[in-house]
């Protein structure tokens, strides 16, 4: 990532994203006896004070995951609000079925919250990457998708995920901006106008996506709330920019491409689709190169903007 | 007709094969009656005017194929009318092949998939504790060939571990699975630290012997067997 925090004033800006999650699971569990936090092994060092205050909601059922999502929902089921957590690929995919029918299926719900996102450890490669994660809530009905971009935005989106009665997913990266941005009910955030494009940041790809559209006459919004995404929001911002839209996400790419297209099916519009590639890179190295290797630096992001704009 | 708390076993039994849903289970898809009938009738305390009370017994069928004798126990016992084990499966009807806890009153899991009921019924022993509910008990009922699903035995093994007394298992054994469990069932829980039971799908009070003796600092299994199809 080209951004990296400098000047900092805050608490947040030297704590990863975990940090910040766990710290305010941990509140939230304090105050609300309703909630528990299911854990398999990961992160569980970050929950010792947690599980020692409230050793019967806060559980580690070891390397299960498919229990991990299971136990979760019987949480639910036994009136908990109840948050499961682990590496992303494990959480979502090996246990996808149990995301699919320990919850939504039963009629309740239940918050995942996932580390490692599309290519954090980088030296651990494919196994731990999970770039096709949001791409697979879309497959399900009502789940709302949280993808912050910076560690101070996480205390918010917990405390929504949380106080809703609906599933969400909270997708923890160690990319991140230089600063938090959002808006408090999700919708887009727009830090910069423009005419020719609106250019749609997800997440920790913010910052890449600044850098790679300074100089270019396009509006950029941002938004840690994918799902459900700002439909209304962005077809107001495409409207007055030619109806011409990137969205730049930091998962699969073409993940929202669907929902954006069928935003926008009443007008003739322009889609470019900006994420991670489906190909297996077989690379280690570090989360930057990834990110570079995937086109998502702010020279690549930079590169495919302007051949959009050009072949418009 | 609403047989309420009124109807008999053997009114049960002729709503099960009144019941019966589907095709690929003819006659034996009763099997799991005598151990569904025993719990709702001698040992769950679950209200069927009121069965969201947070403090009751849960029964969790995790092996949903075949629901008649569940629907069946479920009518028998008042959560519905017993019309409604007419016309199973069909397009109106709220008692699918599968159930649906969106749909059935009384039914606590929607299940079809095997192999949840079990993890969702260690998630749901454990919230119970944890909201301070400690006399309320946690039946899930798997057959044999359930069993091969993975998520079961991670289930076992962490309720085995952590002593989750207020769970029980209910394995009907009809000898499905193919690869099958040499040594027996019963030795997949005990060494994993559970209290263990068996009994005959049929035997009633053997049943009910298993389903209430004492286990206490761990979680009980009853291994009821079911080789040949008692009705």
């Amino acid at each position: 990532m080209t951004a990296t925090p400098t000047g900092t004033t805050a608490d947040t800006d030297t704590i990863t994203m975990r940090e910040a999650f766990a710290a305010r699971a941990t509140a939230l569990l304090d105050a609300d006896p309703r909630l528990a936090v299911v854990l398999a092994e990961i992160s569980t060092d970050l929950f010792e004070d947690a599980a020692a205050a409230h050793p019967q909601r806060v559980v580690n059922v070891g390397i299960r995951e498919q229990l991990l999502v299971g136990a979760a929902g019987g949480l639910a089921l036994a009136g908990l609000r109840p948050i499961a957590h682990t590496y992303a690929p494990f959480l979502v995919e090996r246990a996808f079925e149990q995301v699919k029918l320990d919850f939504g299926h039963q009629g309740t719900s239940g918050v995942l919250v996932s580390v490692g996102a599309s290519y954090d450890w980088a030296e651990g490669s494919s196994t731990h990457f999970s770039p096709r994660d949001v791409a697979l809530f879309d497959t399900l009905p009502g789940w709302r998708v949280f993808v912050p971009g910076h560690a101070a935005e996480v205390p918010a989106l917990l405390d929504r995920a949380v106080a809703s009665d609906e599933s969400a997913y909270l997708r923890l990266s160690l990319r991140h901006n230089a600063e938090p941005h959002g808006t408090r009910d999700g919708s887009l955030d727009v830090l910069r106008e423009g005419s020719r494009a609106t250019v749609v940041a997800v997440g920790p790809l913010l910052d890449n996506v600044l850098a790679a559209t300074a100089g270019l006459d396009v509006t950029v919004a941002y938004t840690n709330t994918p799902r459900p995404l700002d439909t209304a929001g962005l077809r107001d911002l495409a409207a007055r920019t030619g109806n011409t839209v990137a969205v730049v996400e930091p998962y699969l790419e073409g993940t929202s491409a669907a929902i954006v297209s069928g935003a926008l099916a009443d007008r003739p519009h322009r889609l470019l689709s900006v994420g991670v590639g489906r190909e297996e890179l077989r690379r280690y190295g570090t989360a930057a190169d990834h990110e570079r290797l995937h086109g998502l630096d702010a020279e690549g992001v930079g590169a495919r903007l302007r051949a959009f704009l050009a072949a418009g | 007709m609403m047989l309420g708390m009124t109807a008999t076993y053997e009114q049960t039994v002729d709503l099960a094969r009144r019941s019966v849903a589907d095709v690929r289970y003819p006659a034996v898809k009763t099997y799991t009656l005598d151990p569904i009938w025993v719990l709702y009738d001698r040992v769950l305390r679950i209200d069927p005017a009121h069965p969201d009370d947070p403090g009751r017994d849960r029964f969790l069928l995790s092996k949903g194929h075949g629901p008649s004798a569940y629907y069946a126990v479920l009518a028998a016992k008042g959560f519905f009318p017993a019309d409604w084990l007419d016309g199973i499966a069909a397009a109106g009807s709220r008692l699918g092949a599968h159930p649906d806890a969106t749909l059935v009153p009384g039914a606590e899991i929607s299940s079809g998939s095997l192999g949840h009921g079990l993890p969702l019924a260690v998630g749901t022993a454990l919230g119970l504790r944890a909201t301070g509910i400690t006399d309320a008990r946690v039946f899930v009922l798997v057959g044999d060939a359930e069993l091969d699903e993975g998520s079961n035995h991670e289930a076992i093994q962490y309720a085995g571990a952590v002593g989750l007394s207020n769970l029980d298992v209910i394995v009907v054994d009809n000898a499905s699975g193919t690869i099958g469990w040499p040594g027996g069932i019963a030795s997949r829980f005990a060494v994993n630290g559970w209290s263990t039971a068996e009994a005959a799908a049929a035997d009633h009070d053997a049943l009910h012997r298993s389903y209430t003796a004492p286990h206490p600092g761990r979680p009980h299994v009853t291994v009821a067997s079911a080789v040949t199809d008692p009705h």
